[in-house]
């Protein structure tokens, strides 16, 4: 929150951009006397008007004393007279000089603000980009979603074939079971069988059978030997 | 416009006292003139691209016509 006790902005002033300088000064002629003044008496005495009142002036001064000659005069025209020729010569050449001096400072200036516009454009360049690119999102989102059913597939397969394989352990365990079972009946069974018929043969029915056999076997033996 | 606003070049000689009356006369006034007077000497004549020598020559001539000026006494003598 701005607490303002005067309201800002209020006036139109502009300080940027600057207006630029203007390109020459005043119009002066003689290097003293500006332009205006001669403008200033053009209407009421023409041109010479000016250079008439000047020699007045400097006649009026000159007699009344109010100007006297003396040794600083002497020295006030030479000076004058150096300064003159000084500025006559080296004045274009200074001159010169001092608007590359002008030219490099704007220059330098110009840069800066050349490099600043390129950084900005091709910051500008780069967002535009960054838009574009924003436009793919869709795709990009499909890939993942597909990814993401992929991989839900995958899983339930994996947990499907995990279910499967535990359903028919627990299958196998039990025919297996049943297996063992009836197997083991059956050699019981057998066993009880064998054991009981072997109780059933008294001794009696052992010496019978056993002579049995001998005349079974000397009447093979017989017969073997006449096949022989 | 109004007298006080006008600038000294574009007061008629009649309304001279008039304007003179509407000047500040207080060393502010005096000194803001003074600041007016010389910012608009250099912004027509030295604060330009191209200036000349008429910018200083001016100030230079000025400033020898008033030591002459204070000098006067000693020199006439």
């Amino acid at each position: 929150v701005l607490h303002a006790t005067r309201p800002l902005h209020t006036t139109q002033q502009c300080l940027a951009p600057l207006p630029p300088l203007p390109e020459k000064g005043g119009e002066v002629r003689y290097g003293l006397i500006p332009e205006e003044f001669f403008q200033f008496l053009y209407p009421k005495t023409g041109v010479t008007g000016p250079y008439m009142l000047g020699t007045g002036l400097l006649l009026y001064f000159l007699s009344k004393e109010i100007y006297v000659i003396n040794h600083e005069t002497v020295a006030a025209a030479c000076i004058l007279s150096v300064i003159i020729y000084g500025v006559k010569k080296f004045g274009s050449n200074v001159a010169a000089f001092a608007d590359k001096l002008n030219e490099e400072k704007v220059a330098k200036a110009l840069a800066v603000k050349n490099e600043a516009i390129k950084d900005l454009e091709t910051a500008i360049e780069q967002e535009k980009k960054e838009q574009w690119r924003v436009e793919g999102r869709s795709y990009l989102f499909d890939a993942k979603r597909n990814n993401i059913a992929m991989l839900l597939e995958t899983n339930y397969r994996e947990r499907l074939l995990m279910v499967y394989n535990e359903v028919k352990k627990r299958l196998d365990y039990q025919v297996a079971m049943q297996n063992l079972k009836r197997q083991k009946e059956q050699d019981h069974m057998i066993q009880w069988v064998e054991k009981n018929v072997i109780q059933s043969i008294t001794p009696q029915q052992q010496k019978e059978s056993i002579a049995k056999c001998i005349l079974d076997l000397k009447a093979l033996s017989k017969s073997a030997q006449a096949a022989v | 416009g109004p007298l006080s606003e006008r600038r000294l070049m574009d007061v008629r000689l009649g309304e001279l006292p008039a304007w003179l009356a509407t000047c500040n006369f207080s060393p502010q006034g005096l000194l803001g003139g003074v600041q007016k007077a010389w910012n608009n000497y250099y912004d027509k004549y030295i604060n330009v691209k191209r200036g000349g020598p008429a910018g200083i020559s001016m100030l230079l001539a000025g400033y020898c016509l008033l030591s002459y000026g204070w000098n006067y006494q000693h020199i006439s003598k």
